[in-house]
């Protein structure tokens, strides 16, 4: 009496799977995703300028971002500077362009940094709990417990030479522990899963567990903040060096143009907006990639 | 006849036989060519028809019941008639409420403010989940209390009160005036899903939406709350529109009858013309599919052996609650498994039946005893062995859905065992998940599905072909069939009972059904609260019970048989 039921049930059941569904890769999918093209696009540019910044800072005539006049302070956008003059006299699109560097180093060195540790940490706490757990859970509170601020400057004042590098790597010392509570929450919650705990009754060893079966189920809300991340930290590294503690004058980033303009924000606002636009386009571009590689990545986004 | 316009155009040959409903008498609820598709993706993809064309009445004070299967449109259908279902839904055709003496009002296309009227007062609503419907962090006499502000704004405080305490005792809740203080953690299932009844006839409404008020209760506080809802009938004058799956609660509690298949309406007919001489062939099928207790002999395979695949020895398991308390959830518990044999792990919610389970595998500490699993001891013995231990031992969990990686195709979760345990790969891996799914009798062109795209049946069986992938010595299935439908559970028993015929496992089999557990078993152990209350061949425990707990358990689920159940229900009141 099966075979009629069954196939009476695969007509009267709505929700069942259509007869041919189409199948799709993961690449298959991502190429027809527009979104996935334009972020990719400006994340590609981003990239060049941050390897060759000579290359593009000359288009407009002004390929230097040291020369400098103070009689051409603050000078409105078009003539000459076509993105106007900063309160120093130096070219503003010249200045955007050859701190796109040190910016995207800090912003995504540190976020990769801060997320590898998170990740480890994290589902080692989130996935095995016990006494590692509660080390890890009065660990973070410590670091989320101590003012960033203060942190940071404390151990950027005892590095003697800082790059772009070290203010990464001090930045990830005070963010991981926020990601790694994330990632611990999210483990816990597919580690009971009945999926997870099929895999365990089946005998299959942990890090097969983890890998495959864990990791992937629990990364969607890390891969999210992840890519917020990225412009938080680009402006925290602003901060730092506003108070002459991040990058080594005259050293050139986004971070420094913003908090130099900010005070001349009634009388000169083009001053914020150039690098304020680039920062939010990057990160603008961070968030759509992650969300895309989210959903293709995702079988349920793929059919 | 099976044609529902036709059935509605005569309502009156079906209201003749209609017990308890005056022929003639005008509906209280009539609906006519309700239509609902939903919307995909704003439009680009082509509409999904939920519901098409369903016609129906219902009567003063009967009880009419909408039966069908998961995707049928019954729930879809009675959402409908409150405006819940959101957005994406299209509404058509027509729905009049208006019962004796009251306005009648036409519920489709009805504005968001005049609904909310209709809402509660005119129409109310029970879902499955009582425990969640109601708020945790208020009581019961505030909840009711709001209900009645919201609704009978000229009660006073006092009148409130006291209705709400009439309430708690209509639906028979012990010292119903201390109960209002109580908060909804501090009730039973059973006494939460009477709460929610009470509420929704606070305001004494004329259609009571009752959407499978006990699919999520244990046979026996099923039991008590439809003998609440049937003694109701004979308290209040509202109508009461019980959609269920269950054939058992509708011969139990049903006057008429609404069957539905992909969103039609296939028969409509009085409750014991229905189960004596079904129309359609549909309700046929639907009625023959049902799971029935009744002792046949039937040979059983096991095979007489030294060592047993499974063995508890005065098993304890403990748990800490939130407070640091042991809760022990088994408590001494012998039993075995012999090569070859199906033992069914009879018991209701925390009887510690699922526990047991998930000690032999290995998820549950134990507190005290041994479990001896295919020949090894977890916990005793080295994790090395006990882990290889694990590659004879499969495991068939109750929500298909949730027990396959949703990032595996179902190719991939088959062949996960053969490629660690058995380290197959290539063209030999494929060739095995191919014969496995077919011997499930899934098509092998499916490995590269993702379970999202299977239904709850087929993923059912994909997760058997994963647990004998590695031709286990023993199978643990925890309520394998009781997420699924009545007829997709029928043909996942075929499927096993096959499987098992073939590969001769053993088999501990963790039911709440005792019906599905006298088709499959050979052997029955009965738990409560922790303790084996009775074990035994399973023809000598089903049918000649020792002990009192099995036989109210017999009892207590409802057979699809309106006579048996007015006959069953007659002697349990002498």
């Amino acid at each position: 009496m099966s075979e009629p039921l069954t196939e009476s049930l695969a007509a009267a059941t709505a929700d069942g799977p259509a007869p041919a569904v189409a199948r799709r890769g993961v690449w298959r999918t991502l190429r027809r995703r527009p979104l996935f093209w334009v972020a990719a696009a400006v994340l590609t540019v981003l990239g060049l300028v941050a390897l060759v910044p000579s290359a593009f800072a000359g288009w407009f005539g002004q390929p230097d971002p040291r020369a400098c006049d103070l009689a051409q302070s603050a000078l409105l956008p078009g003539g000459e500077h076509v993105l106007g003059t900063d309160v120093q006299g130096c070219d503003v699109w010249a200045n955007v362009v050859f701190g796109t560097r040190a910016s995207l180093t800090v912003g995504l060195l540190c976020t990769a940094l801060a997320l590898a540790v998170a990740l480890v940490v994290g589902t080692l706490a989130g996935y095995y709990g016990g006494f590692l757990d509660r080390v890890v859970a009065r660990l973070t509170d410590v670091f989320l417990g101590f003012p960033f601020l203060l942190g940071a400057v404390v151990v950027l004042t005892s590095v003697g030479t800082r790059s772009a590098v070290t203010v990464a790597l001090v930045l990830a010392l005070f963010s991981w522990p926020t990601m790694a509570r994330l990632v611990r929450g999210s483990v816990r919650t597919v580690r009971d899963a009945p999926y997870v705990e099929a895999a365990r009754a089946m005998g299959l060893p942990d890090r097969r567990i983890i890998a495959r079966y864990v990791l992937p189920n629990a990364l969607g809300p890390v891969l999210a903040v992840a890519t917020t991340m990225v412009g938080g930290v680009i402006v925290a590294e602003s901060t730092l060096t506003f108070l002459g503690l991040g990058l080594n004058a005259p050293s050139i980033s986004w971070g420094l143009q913003l908090s130099s303009a900010q005070s001349f924000f009634q009388t000169s606002p083009h001053m914020l907006v150039a690098p304020g636009v680039v920062l939010t386009i990057t990160v603008l571009a961070m968030i759509t990639l992650g969300d895309v590689l989210r959903d293709v990545l995702d079988p349920r986004g793929r059919s | 006849m099976t044609d529902p316009a036709s059935a509605a155009a005569t309502p009156d040959a079906t209201l003749d036989n209609a017990p308890g409903s005056a022929p003639g008498r005008a509906p209280v609820l009539e609906v006519r060519d309700l239509t609902v598709s939903f919307r995909v993706d704003d439009g680009r993809a082509p509409d999904v028809a939920a519901v098409r064309g369903v016609s129906f009445d219902v009567l003063p004070g009967e009880v009419l019941a909408i039966v069908g299967e998961s995707g049928s449109g019954k729930s879809v259908s009675s959402l409908a008639l409150l405006g819940l279902l959101g957005r994406h839904a299209v509404v058509g055709g027509s729905a009049r409420l208006g019962g004796p003496g009251q306005e009648p009002v036409e519920l489709i296309g009805l504005d968001r403010r005049a609904l909310q009227d209709v809402r509660g007062r005119r129409v109310a609503m029970v879902f499955q989940d009582s425990s969640g419907a109601l708020d945790p962090v208020f009581t019961v006499g505030f909840q009711l209390d709001e209900m009645l502000r919201r609704h009978a704004p000229d009660l006073s405080r006092a009148q409130r009160r006291d209705r709400a305490v009439e309430l708690l005792s209509m639906v028979e809740l012990p010292d119903p005036a201390q109960r209002l203080r109580f908060y909804p953690h501090q009730l039973s299932g059973g006494q939460a899903q009477r709460v929610m009844i009470a509420m929704a006839l606070a305001c004494d409404p004329e259609v009571l939406l009752a959407d499978e008020p006990t699919t999520a209760l244990d046979v026996t506080v099923q039991r008590e709350v439809l003998d609440v809802l049937r003694r109701l009938r004979e308290r209040v004058s509202t109508s009461i529109v019980l959609i269920t799956h269950d054939m058992g609660v509708v011969a139990d509690l049903a006057d008429r009858v609404v069957v539905m298949r992909a969103g039609e309406v296939v028969e409509t007919a009085p409750v014991r013309q229905l189960f004596d001489a079904p129309r359609a062939a549909y309700t046929r099928e639907l009625l023959a599919a049902v799971p029935r207790v009744g002792t046949h002999e039937r040979p059983s395979g096991a095979t007489e052996s030294a060592r047993p695949a499974l063995a508890f020895d005065e098993l304890v398991v403990e748990y800490r609650d939130r407070r640091g308390r042991a809760v022990r959830a088994v408590d001494g518990v012998t039993l075995s498994v012999r090569p070859g044999e199906i033992v069914a792990l009879v018991g209701e919610s925390g009887s510690g039946k699922s526990s047991m389970g998930r000690c032999a595998l290995g998820l549950a500490p134990v507190t005290s005893g041994t479990v001896e699993v295919v020949g090894t001891r977890p916990g005793h013995d080295s994790p090395r062995t006990v882990r290889a231990a694990r590659s004879r031992v499969g495991v068939v969990f109750q929500n298909p859905a949730a027990s396959l990686n949703p990032r595996y195709s179902i190719g991939e979760s088959v062949a996960e065992p053969l490629l660690v345990h058995a380290g197959l790969r290539g063209a030999e891996l494929e060739r095995r998940t191919a014969e496995l799914l077919e011997s499930v009798e899934l098509p092998a062109a499916w490995v590269s599905r993702y379970p999202h795209e299977l239904s709850g049946g087929q993923l059912q069986r994909v997760s058997i072909a994963r647990a004998i992938s590695l031709g286990p010595d023993l199978l643990i299935a925890d309520e394998p069939t009781s997420a699924l439908d009545v007829s997709v559970q029928a043909t996942v028993l075929d499927v096993f009972r096959e499987v098992q015929r073939s590969l001769g496992f053993a088999c501990l089999f963790i039911s709440h059904d005792l019906a599905v557990v006298d088709e499959l078993a050979d052997r029955v152990a009965v738990l409560h609260q922790g303790r084996l209350v009775e074990a035994g061949e399973r023809t000598r425990v089903l049918g000649s019970p020792e002990q009192d707990y099995t036989r109210r358990l017999l009892a207590a689920a409802p057979v699809p048989d309106p006579a048996e159940q007015a006959t069953r229900r007659a002697t349990a009141r002498s």
